[in-house]
């Protein structure tokens, strides 16, 4: 198998047949939080590609290049992703209000909650895990945000049709949202088997 | 009596996961079996109960400014160690749920906890709102996964129950299943909530 076609492969796998949110159910808390309104969603989707793919690069870095030759990886892995994604945050928060205000304007309020969002964490993990090369982390973390993109803009399409219909008043409120994401998680499940 | 009112509020009219809600990914996702659910809430122990002690007794040297990131350092070291111990004694297990255990640090329960109970209260009462927490935590992921496993397998943790002519409904341990069984628990509290607001 070439290289691309693995790369195509880890873009699929980690889109589609295994969503970080329908299927691996990390980043909950934006994805039933947020999708209230189709804006607020899209805005976050664009925050969470953004800061998912820099800190999958930064996250190799430090894993290959001190953590790995220096025998620390098991003791202090978890301790220097959370602190360096943490402060990375931090830090494209402070740049972004500086350079662009447009696009904090835009931006600006869903970068602090990314910074405590477990699915930019477990995205690092997962490459840490899989023992991705340098290219294949970078599509591995696109490729996982784009699926949580996908997923919002579903959820957030189907509650906005939902507004005006007829909810039982069981289910009014986050409930239905849970109902709705299973089904959702049920359509996502028929792409499992597609890569061997 | 006081000190038991402590446990008690956490387990259940403030219950992290039916009541606020937070700490959502990972009890959705470990709860397929009861064996996993009873390893997460095992490493949650580990992380909660010391993590508060902690939080709770350099409560007075921590400089409200920078309080997020030494709890985040503080919750970090015992996911490490909870992380250490259960890949040494419980493998198997640990191999299947690996990424929800790292994935502690960031569970919003115990940073919801340090921030809002912890860094305001004693040692002890910490301690105690630990336990509390964990106990609630624990519970409604042992709830949620003896229905799974059991519908879904006919089996609790890893014992066969059912007779072989038992068909499994195999749905119940894959992942849509957890977010129904959320739906159907959330729907039931939240109805619950409003028809008591109602009587008032």
């Amino acid at each position: 198998m070439s290289y691309v076609e693995n790369l195509l492969k880890i873009f699929v796998s980690s889109t589609i047949i295994n969503n970080i949110i329908l299927i691996q159910f990390l980043g909950l808390c934006s994805y039933i939080g947020l999708t209230d309104s189709l804006t607020n969603s899209i805005g976050m989707s664009f925050a969470v590609i953004f800061v998912t793919v820099s800190s999958s690069i930064l996250a190799w870095m430090i894993d290959n290049w001190i953590l790995i030759p220096t025998g620390l990886q098991p003791a202090l892995q978890i301790t220097a992703f959370i602190l360096v994604i943490g402060s990375f945050v931090g830090l494209v928060e402070i740049y972004i209000k500086k350079a662009s205000p447009n696009l904090y304007k835009a931006m600006g309020i869903y970068l602090p909650l990314i910074a405590t969002n477990c699915l930019i964490l477990g995205a690092t993990f997962i490459n840490s895990m899989n023992k991705y090369d340098f290219v294949e982390s970078i599509v591995s973390g696109f490729g996982i945000a784009f699926g949580y993109a996908i997923a919002m803009l579903l959820l957030a399409g189907i509650r906005e049709r939902l507004r005006n219909s007829d909810v039982p008043s069981f289910f009014k409120g986050k409930a239905i949202a849970f109902m709705i994401s299973g089904i959702l998680s049920l359509a996502f499940l028929g792409f499992s088997g597609m890569i061997k | 009596m006081k000190k038991l009112k402590i446990i008690w509020d956490a387990i259940i009219p403030n219950n992290p996961v039916l009541i606020i809600s937070i700490g959502l990914c990972s009890t959705i996702a470990v709860s397929n079996s009861v064996q996993s659910a009873l390893l997460m809430t095992f490493a949650f122990a580990l992380v909660q109960i010391p993590s508060n002690v902690i939080v709770s007794s350099i409560r007075k040297i921590t400089p409200n400014e920078i309080r997020v990131p030494i709890f985040v350092t503080v919750i970090a070291a015992f996911t490490t160690i909870a992380a250490l111990i259960s890949e040494a004694y419980f493998n198997a297990i640990y191999q299947i749920i690996k990424l929800y255990i790292l994935l502690v640090v960031v569970n919003c329960i115990i940073i919801g906890r340090a921030e809002a109970y912890a860094y305001h209260n004693g040692i002890f009462d910490s301690f105690l709102d630990g336990v509390g927490n964990t106990i609630g935590y624990g519970l409604v992921l042992l709830a949620i996964a003896i229905v799974r496993e059991f519908i879904g397998k006919g089996s609790l943790a890893g014992i066969q129950l059912m007779p072989d002519s038992y068909q499994p409904m195999l749905l119940m341990v894959l992942p849509p299943a957890g977010f129904i069984m959320i739906g159907i628990l959330t729907g039931a509290i939240e109805t619950y909530l409003r028809n008591k607001e109602g009587k008032r």
